[in-house]
């Protein structure tokens, strides 16, 4: 079981990323966004960062990297597939998941620990989760406020007090077939309590849990 | 009377987002792409009938808000 | 180089008699005297490239002129320094085969003229001189000041100057994971935007600013150059003086995280895989810098084609390609046998990269351009041949009398209003509006965050971890610049050793006036004395610093603002490291330090109270400073202390108040005298003891020779001072609520 934790020029995330996910035994690689063959791995991190600088508009020249055809198959095929923070605007740009992220609704970029409750257990990051567990988890980004026009998204994590204006106080979404996830606040920066919260590690042992059951 | 506003980066200031956009067209096969910036445009609704003291009040608020003089230059158009 | 073919060497800088050249090195800031002397170096008068290279890297800036026969004065010597100042930055061994760099720049100029792109440029030229050093940048720390916030200009400013730090720190990915904020009238005209970066390597991946041997190859790697930064060079293509005038005005330099971060990337493999002999960033002095500075330190000369050079826009003369300060640019000088290597690194992490130029024998520095010879001189010469001026210092005569201008207090002021006025006071106030813009938390390692005194990053995978403080403090170095100068040492020593750390090296920025005015080298120099002074004796080396001067507005200087940051080392790191989150209700409140402190010159309870600035504050003390230090490095390793706040801005009122607010707990507090409540003398801070430890506690302080004192305990909904029948209160909601939102109310006029 391997997760290939995806490098874009500017992601920013992807050590941190692969720290948590080989601290809770998983297997994990990075892969430069060039990559065009992920046949070894079981699933996939699409990590924080400003992917290409984040310029025209987060993940937009991302969704166009070499390695997104890779994920599409990935994500069809039913694997596993978590975008974080920048992983989740790419994933909306790619089409994965529906909805797009815009500026937060104070204009400013938010670094804080922020609650949000699960809502949904049946994507592959909130699958170890307990229904209306609520979760410390770190927010970092400016570009966090999650639209979805003319849609009701499947939230799987709301916050408790929603502090970028998302719709439907969505913290993270899934497909419809639960495989793939994108998550606004960083799991992986909540993974020991000498840093404040250890919440995120109940996400990322789900993800690497569904990647054995995709697998199987 | 309606005015349109366009904000330019001014051409010795460096474009990273430009640059960084036309190096993605070029890798889309785009190789024809030379240079690539990025602008504003803003448009606005004014009170007024005279199309100078319009064009003046907005030049106004271009130095004083719609654009930053130490990077931009800008360019008022009134339409009648 | 690849095959330069030689030009007949072009007729050096023919006089054209309508040519006004005196104005023309005038204008690019040259004086008489240094003109005659780049003529004798070169035995002739300069082409205008070289005119060019002589006189940025002749600048202030670059050169430090007025500065260097004082920087002398700094101890920069101890068993643990690796590299001293004069390099990009300076690195110490943490143990372990791990080192620590370290560096510290101002951007006050640029940051006035574009707030937003002058912090952020700020930032990647300080990560670079890092990251140049073969260090993985860490974490960034800010120190920036400006005018008061009542002033649009100054919000603006303020504003501006955070959302660039945000901006570029946040994309490059290395956390900001703390610094310092002030306002003071001084600053409206001319903000402070110092900023510093740690980084941390493996010993055997330490790279020098050399340019290796002869034969070895430069590089030219990163963003295109274009014609970015100060607009000397094209003072030298203007035919006329008015022209030349016209051509001096700023252009702005515009950064790039994005490339930055490949950058970074792409160095540190080079590094990895042993690929370079020496690398050099592209800083003020750009081209002029990166190809002299490494070939002198080397003992060497080079030959360099600017027209190989990649450019963002065409046409550009040699004194523009050699001034131009483009952004996330690196020189790297590698063998010829892995050229094509280092080319693929760059290929790989999508930067561009060129083969610029060929290390030389013979200390010449030789530069062409589209074929012809444009330069060729001594590469030392521009470094150390530059000018040294002895400025004439005098003690300014208002000292006296700013000195005598003391308060006198005939009745007690009323001190839960004076409380209320100093947490809403933005210089005391949260500076959580602008920490929270910031990325702190990147790389898992920020073990104490910001909104405490110190920081402390874990080192990955070894059990150690790296605190730093950064201290400055324009009053009362304006009061006292010599006193002022130590007190900061011995503050930042102290906020370090409060996370358990030891101090291990120091860095500086001297933000100070205009150093032709006698006044302005007095405190300069006594400034350098009193950190000095602080260093020696306690023994910690003052490994690099950056000197910015000319911070004036219409001729009124600002506070001589120096600023210190210093580094410390805690391994192993204590289980549990003290924050004010972890004060729980009924732990004690413990004062350590001298009890005597009723001086209230130069706080900030004067200031924002009385609106008064005057007497003179109080002289450090080195004997309490380290007893007052070790306290607290055992506090926290021997006793697992849980939370220790330095009392200095605002005095143990404002301490305390802030381990209140910080942990949600009330406090209550007994003084004698209710200046101790406000003074802000040194060596003094405060802990929260749990009540079982209290005799280990006193018995400690015993035996530091320490004095020591219960003076209250934590609980409740109050930040209560009693004295006797005397009380002040203020509720611990209201107090949280004016501090929290000093700084975002006045922000969101």
């Amino acid at each position: 079981m391997k997760v290939a934790v995806v490098v874009f020029p500017g992601t920013n995330c992807e050590r941190d990323t692969v720290h948590v996910l080989r601290a809770l035994g998983a297997e994990a690689d990075l892969v430069w966004h060039r990559e065009t063959d992920l046949s070894a791995f079981d699933g996939a991190v699409l990590p924080g960062g400003f992917a290409h600088g984040d310029y025209l508009r987060t993940g937009a020249i991302a969704r166009f990297s070499p390695v997104m055809d890779e994920i599409v198959r990935m994500a069809a095929a039913g694997m596993p597939v978590v975008g974080i923070c920048n992983g989740f605007q790419v994933l909306c740009e790619a089409g994965l998941l529906p909805g797009a992220l815009i500026a937060n609704r104070d204009l400013a970029f938010i670094c804080k620990m922020v609650d949000v409750e699960v809502v949904d257990t049946g994507s592959v990051l909130t699958a170890a989760a307990m229904p209306g567990q609520r979760l410390r988890i770190p927010l970092n980004s400016y570009e966090g406020n999650y639209v979805l026009p003319d849609g009701s998204p499947r939230v799987v994590l709301r916050y408790v007090d929603d502090p970028n204006g998302s719709q439907d106080g969505a913290a993270a979404i899934a497909n419809d077939r639960g495989n793939v996830v994108g998550i606004m606040p960083h799991p992986e920066r909540a993974s020991d309590a000498l840093l404040g919260s250890s919440d995120g590690v109940v996400l990322m042992e789900g993800f690497i849990a569904s990647m054995e059951v995709s697998h199987a | 009377m309606k005015v349109t506003v366009n904000i330019t980066r001014r051409p010795e200031i460096a474009d990273p987002q430009g640059t960084t956009v036309r190096r993605a067209l070029v890798d889309l096969g785009h190789d024809a792409v030379r240079e690539v910036r990025i602008d504003r445009t803003i448009h606005l609704e004014v009170e007024g009938h005279d199309s100078d003291t319009v064009h003046t009040q907005v030049s106004r608020m271009c130095e004083q808000l719609l654009s930053n003089p130490v990077l931009e230059d800008f360019e008022v158009v009134v339409h009648g | 180089m690849p095959d330069v073919s030689l030009a007949p060497e072009e007729d050096a800088f023919v006089p054209d008699p309508d040519a006004n050249r005196e104005a023309v090195y005038r204008l690019l800031g040259m004086s008489d005297d240094e003109y005659r002397s780049v003529c004798e170096i070169l035995g002739r008068e300069p082409r205008p490239a070289e005119l060019a290279m002589y006189s940025v890297m002749w600048s202030e800036h670059c050169s430090y002129k007025s500065s260097r026969s004082h920087l002398k004065r700094f101890p920069t010597d101890a068993p643990w320094v690796v590299v001293g100042p004069g390099e990009n930055a300076g690195v110490v061994d943490i143990g372990d085969g791990w080192l620590a760099a370290l560096r510290i720049e101002s951007h006050n100029h640029p940051s006035y003229v574009e707030p937003y792109q002058g912090a952020a440029t700020g930032v990647g030229g300080i990560l670079r001189d890092v990251f140049t050093m073969g260090a993985r940048p860490v974490a960034l720390w800010d120190q920036i000041r400006f005018g008061p916030l009542d002033q649009s200009k100054n919000r603006y400013l303020f504003g501006g100057v955070v959302a660039g730090i945000a901006g570029y720190g946040n994309a490059v990915g290395v956390p900001t994971v703390g610094g310092e904020v002030d306002f003071a009238e001084c600053y409206s005209g001319n903000p402070l935007v110092n900023v510093m970066c740690l980084g941390v390597l493996q010993r055997d991946q330490l790279v020098l600013g050399t340019a290796g041997t002869d034969g070895a190859v430069a590089i030219l790697l990163g963003r295109a150059t274009g014609r970015d930064g100060i607009g000397g060079a094209s003072v030298l293509a203007s035919a006329s003086f008015e022209e030349a005038s016209e051509a001096k005005r700023p252009s702005v330099q515009v950064g790039d995280p994005f490339e930055e971060k490949k950058l970074i990337e792409a160095c540190l493999e080079l590094y990895e895989k042993g690929l370079v002999l020496g690398v050099q960033d592209l800083g003020a002095a750009g081209l002029s810098c990166a190809t002299s500075e490494p070939a002198a330190r080397a003992g060497m000369g080079m030959d360099v084609d600017l027209s190989s050079v990649h450019v963002r826009e065409s046409g550009m003369s040699a004194p523009e390609l050699l001034m131009s300060e483009s952004q996330e640019r690196m020189m790297a000088f590698v063998d010829p046998s892995e050229v094509d290597e280092v080319l693929a690194v760059a290929r790989h992490w999508e930067i561009d990269a060129s083969v610029v130029g060929t290390v030389k024998a013979g200390g010449m520095l030789r530069v062409f351009h589209d074929g012809s010879l444009v330069a060729e001189l001594p590469a030392a010469s521009l470094s150390e041949d530059a000018p040294l001026y002895h400025r004439p210092l005098g003690e300014p005569h208002w000292m006296e009398d700013i000195w005598a201008k003391t308060l006198t207090f005939v009745i007690r002021p009323g001190l839960a209003e004076a409380l209320m006025k100093l947490l809403d006071d933005p210089s005391i106030a949260s500076k959580a509006w602008v920490y929270n813009q910031y990325d702190h938390m990147l790389f898992l390692n920020t073990v104490i965050p910001p909104g405490n005194d110190g920081s402390l990053i874990r080192v990955g995978n070894t059990n150690k971890a790296l605190a730093v403080s950064t201290d400055g403090n324009g009053r009362l170095c304006y009061l006292d610049p010599r006193r002022g100068g130590g007190r900061l040492v011995y503050e930042a020593a102290l906020n370090v050793a409060m996370t358990g750390a030891r101090p291990l090296a120091l860095v500086d920025n001297l933000n100070f006036g205009n150093p032709e005015k006698p006044e302005v080298m007095w405190q300069f120099r006594e400034s350098i004395e009193g950190i000095s002074e602080a260093c020696e004796r306690l023994g910690i080396p003052v490994v690099g610093g950056n000197v910015s001067f000319y911070n004036e507005t219409d001729g009124v200087d600002i506070y001589p603002t120096p600023v210190v940051g210093l580094l410390g080392l805690v391994d192993p790191m204590p289980e549990s490291p003290p924050r004010l989150d972890r004060i729980e209700e009924g732990m004690s409140l413990w004062r350590f330090g001298p009890e005597w402190a009723i001086n209230l010159a130069g706080s900030a309870f004067e200031k924002i109270t009385f609106a008064h600035v005057g007497g003179r504050p109080s002289a450090p003390d080195p004997t309490m400073a380290k007893a007052c230090i070790e306290m607290a490095t055992r506090l926290v390793n021997e006793l697992g202390i849980p939370a220790l706040h330095d009392i200095s801005d605002g005095g143990m009122a404002i301490a305390a108040s802030e381990m209140a607010i910080g942990s949600g707990q009330g406090v209550r507090l007994e003084f004698t005298d209710w200046r101790h409540l406000f003074s802000e003398d040194p060596h003094r801070f405060l802990a929260a003891v749990p009540d079982e430890l209290s005799e280990t506690v006193g018995a400690l302080a015993v035996e530091v020779g320490i004095p020591a004192a219960r003076i209250g305990s934590f609980g409740g909904d109050e930040i209560a001072f009693e004295q006797g029948g005397i009380r002040a209160v203020v509720a611990l909601d209201a107090a949280t609520e004016t501090y929290k939102n000093a700084i975002p109310h006045r922000m969101s006029h």
